[in-house]
């Protein structure tokens, strides 16, 4: 009998019609066990967090039960879902920088009057013992490092009396080591009858903490298992889903037949990978770190040519953004060489880049990709703006900037009623189209694009990817990034797959199956198992 | 296609967000004086004799008008320089130091190479009064561009730096020998001195130079060094990725910003006093900022609530005068109008458009 049964969940966020609204739960069954460390897994936006969001009080379900200890419960909010022991620690934590570990973990417990703070130390203490938690109770949070302020997240659940502890992709922030750290903690906590919930979409750790796992996909249970029963490669066909090969020539004839082609070729005629030119971009052994200066890229080598799409697959977090920063020349080489039409590009800055007859497309279309507060017109021109015709000695011409910007709106098919709404007020689709507009309308040689159609609706998903495809078959060089398999084999001519910041191999894109890739994404190098991924 | 181009193609002018703009500035205005009015009430003294001063203070008169005018004079140069920064999100209340700095170096400049023809001395003097306000925020610039230090902090500190040093200066090096041990400085020559507009009244050129530069700030925003500080200014992120070095603009929108509070110091001493003097510069600095803020940042907006507040400090002396008003209830409705302003989306309900 599990300690919580959650039936039939359905939860929908509602958009501005029906079509835009999410069903970001469809009739989810879940059930945990008592000191079991139970694998949530699924890949971004599968619905994960938002299940377990609801467990926790957050949002409501708009449909289905949950049962505490076999009690019918109805969670309102955090306060009532740690009533009922269930503790959350989320990917952002949620302290006080300033306060110490002791202070922070009675925040909303202090009660009326004075403040007994060495008892509360004590018991802080006293519960950190008892799990074998290392933490000093004095110390001052922002002092802390980003693994030992999780310890405290945690600590402060158990010290609320939480059973159930569910951790939103705990080791996402962590290094290697603060996760094996992490990981230890646990098993003692599961050992002493908690109950986990571990949310995550990396397979490597799923198979190593888990007793059991469920897999969600597009909101729905799809596999669920002991995890001793199953493997990776499994896990990574069920998180992305099966027949990707079928769905991929199936998905080549809609892009076609939505772009207007008249010759969807069936999927056994597109098996010949072109020849392609020159060489447009190469890494050499690059190494790059993240914002927290730690290695996220570590000695990856590539090469891009012109006329060919190179997808980047990979779980997302595995240095891929660090790399597109790196090669757009927002982000500093730590090692290797980067070749840029066959220029050294190691040490240019993005205004270098930008000069090479290249386009960029962010992953953050919102926060790097516009300026939502500017007008279309502006954003248009953002990179364009200082050259003639758009400005002469210095002066916009303003003409000239609104009349490139109605010409890009209907090639590239931006529907909004002038050049000079905010592009804030375009939906998602239309943004990333006036993204493309910018990027593509002066016939770039390189272009860098990063989950080019992430949250896009099918339209626009079709009207990107036709988009990228003509660029290619135009000769542009195109490294795609995507976390989205599909995609990836929809679009690419050759798969590199990242991971842990490496390369795991680069495989013909039609010679690729899912199930490889899924290896692959999961650490293991192309070739066998018995190679470096192993060591993980 | 040619319908459509004459339709789409001229950026028209939002009059919705303009009246929006001017009912929320008026209001948040009117407000304010009722409730410096409810304080007047409260402290049994009448709010209808001390609101009748205070507009025959500033607009009883030609002269007490044109007096209105001087004063609008250095806010409105201020508030230019400050919407610069603001619009850049460098948040900049250093405006009085940089005031301070841009009157010492162009008296010091004036009474050093007092030999030279005015012809060439005074526009020398202007020079170096823009020169001396851009390097003094060129510091906060800096500290903010290359170290991430805080420019609230680092300017208003400056700020304190300034006051003192003036204050040193005219009690030390550059008092006056034959000034009778006042905290002054010694007077310029006659023939530096900014010619006046209306004979018999204060209002000089400087005031001329403030609406040329309001000119100069609505052409700024059109061109590509404009729009460079408003996308430095809307996204660090996207100016990085479009070429933009951040620190290197930060620097000069610094730079340009100091430059026009230092003029506004000039204007000042050349239009004014015609010498350095303790506290020339009081309270500017933070008035400019309201000015800033009510005229919405707009080089026009900023033209109208320049001379509103004009009004309110020459009107506020005649109140304090005439009906025993203190001073003290003019800062009391200058703070008034900038909690409004700034809590104006929450005051004012009204409906949004898109966002």
């Amino acid at each position: 009998m599990g300690i919580v049964e959650m039936t039939g969940i359905t939860k929908r966020f509602p958009g501005a019609t029906r079509a835009q609204s999410v069903l970001a739960n469809d009739q989810v069954n879940l059930e945990l066990h008592k000191g079991e460390i139970h694998g949530l897994l699924g890949e971004n936006g599968a619905g994960k967090t938002t299940l377990m969001n609801i467990l926790f009080g957050l949002y409501q379900p708009d449909a289905g039960q949950i049962l505490v200890r076999d009690q019918l419960v109805t969670i309102t909010s955090p306060a009532a879902a740690i009533h009922h022991g269930i503790g959350m620690v989320h990917q952002h934590f949620r302290l006080v920088p300033p306060l110490t570990v002791t202070e922070n973990i009675i925040l909303g417990l202090e009660g009326r009057g004075l403040l007994d703070l060495r008892a509360a130390r004590q018991r802080v203490q006293q519960v950190a013992e008892e799990y074998g938690i290392q933490i000093d109770p004095g110390a001052t949070v922002q002092d802390l490092s980003v693994g030992q302020q999780q310890r405290v997240e945690i600590l402060s659940s158990l010290y609320r009396g939480a059973e159930i502890l569910i951790l939103d992709e705990p080791t996402a922030v962590l290094t290697p080591q603060e996760a094996d750290s992490l990981v230890a903690c646990l098993r003692t906590m599961a050992e002493q009858g908690k109950t986990i919930v571990f949310i995550s979409h990396k397979l490597e750790e799923a198979m190593r903490l888990t007793d059991r796992v469920t897999v969600l996909r597009a909101g729905r249970v799809v596999f669920e298992a002991l995890t001793r029963d199953t493997d990776k490669a499994q896990l990574a066909r069920e998180m992305i889903g099966r027949d990707l090969i079928a769905l991929r020539a199936e998905q080549r004839n809609r892009v076609l037949v939505l772009a207007g082609a008249q010759d969807a070729a069936p999927a056994g005629e597109l098996a010949a990978p072109r020849a392609t030119g020159k060489v447009m971009l190469e890494a050499r052994a690059v190494h790059v770190n993240d914002d927290r200066g730690l290695p996220a890229v570590r000695g990856l080598s590539l090469a891009l040519r012109s006329g060919e799409i190179l997808g980047i697959a990979g779980v997302d977090g595995n240095g891929q953004r660090e790399l597109a920063e790196a090669i757009v020349c927002l982000r500093p080489l730590q090692a290797g060489q980067l070749v840029i039409a066959e220029e050294d590009a190691s040490h240019w800055g993005t205004h270098d880049f930008l000069q090479r007859s290249t386009g960029y497309i962010p992953d953050d279309r919102q926060n790097d990709g516009l300026i939502l507060g500017f007008d279309l017109a502006r954003n248009a021109t953002l990179k364009l703006f200082r050259h003639r015709p758009f400005s002469a000695f210095g002066f916009l011409h303003d003409r000239a900037i609104s009349q490139f910007t109605v010409e890009m709106m209907e090639d590239f098919d931006v529907r909004a009623p002038s050049p000079f709404v905010r592009a804030s007020t375009l939906s998602g689709g239309n943004q990333q189209k006036l993204i493309l507009a910018r990027e593509l309308s002066q016939t770039p040689r390189l272009i860098i694009a990063s989950q080019p159609a992430r949250g896009l609706d099918i339209g626009a998903t079709a009207y990107v990817h036709q988009r990228l495809m003509e660029e290619r078959d135009r000769g542009g060089a195109i490294l795609l990034i995507s976390t989205d398999l599909d995609e990836i084999m929809l679009l690419s001519d050759r798969i590199l797959v990242m991971y842990n910041g490496q390369s795991m191999g680069e495989l013909d894109a039609y010679a690729a199956d899912a199930q490889t890739l899924g290896l692959m994404m999961a650490g293991t190098p192309l070739g066998g198992a018995e190679g470096a991924g192993g060591a993980a | 296609m040619t319908a459509r181009e004459q339709v789409t193609l001229r950026r028209s002018i939002d009059w919705g967000a303009l009246g929006r703009s001017a009912y929320q500035a008026a209001l948040s205005v009117t407000l304010s004086l009722l409730i410096g009015a409810l304080l007047l009430l409260i402290s049994g003294q009448n709010p209808v004799l001390a609101f009748r001063s205070l507009w025959d203070g500033a607009f009883g008169s030609v002269n007490r008008f044109t007096e209105t005018l001087v004063q609008a004079t250095p806010l409105l140069l201020i508030a230019i320089s400050v919407s610069l920064s603001f619009r850049c999100q460098i948040w900049n209340i250093g405006a009085e130091g940089q005031v301070i700095l841009g009157g010492i170096a162009s008296i010091w400049v004036a009474l050093t190479f007092s030999e030279l023809p005015p012809a060439i001395l005074l526009p020398l003097t202007f020079i170096g009064g823009a020169l001396a306000g851009g390097m003094w925020s060129l510091i906060a610039g800096l500290l903010k561009a290359y170290a991430q230090a805080n420019e609230v902090i680092t300017t208003s500190m400056l700020n304190y730096i300034a006051v003192y040093l003036l204050a040193f200066l005219v009690h030390g090096p550059m008092m006056d020998p034959a000034g009778f041990n006042f905290p002054q400085s010694p007077l310029i020559a006659r023939s530096l001195e900014l010619p006046r507009l209306v004979a018999g009244t204060r209002l000089n050129v400087a005031f001329l130079i403030a609406l040329l530069l309001v000119g100069a700030a609505l052409l700024y925003w059109r061109t590509t060094l404009g729009q460079r500080t408003e996308i430095v200014g809307a996204s660090r992120r996207v100016a990085r990725q479009i070429g933009f070095s951040v620190p290197a603009t930060i620097a000069l929108v610094s730079m340009l910003t100091g430059a026009l509070a230092g003029i506004a110091g000039w204007g000042e001493m050349f239009g004014l006093h015609f010498r350095l003097i303790e506290e020339f510069a009081r309270g500017m600095g933070s008035l400019g900022i309201v000015v800033a803020l009510l005229g919405e940042l707009h080089p026009l907006g900023m033209v109208v609530s320049a001379f509103l507040f004009g009004a309110l400090v020459v009107g506020g002396n005649a109140m304090e005068r005439n009906a025993g008003v203190p001073f003290a209830l003019v800062d009391v409705i200058q703070g008034c109008v900038i909690l409004l302003i700034l809590a104006r989306g929450y005051i004012f309900k009204f409906r949004r458009g898109a966002r």
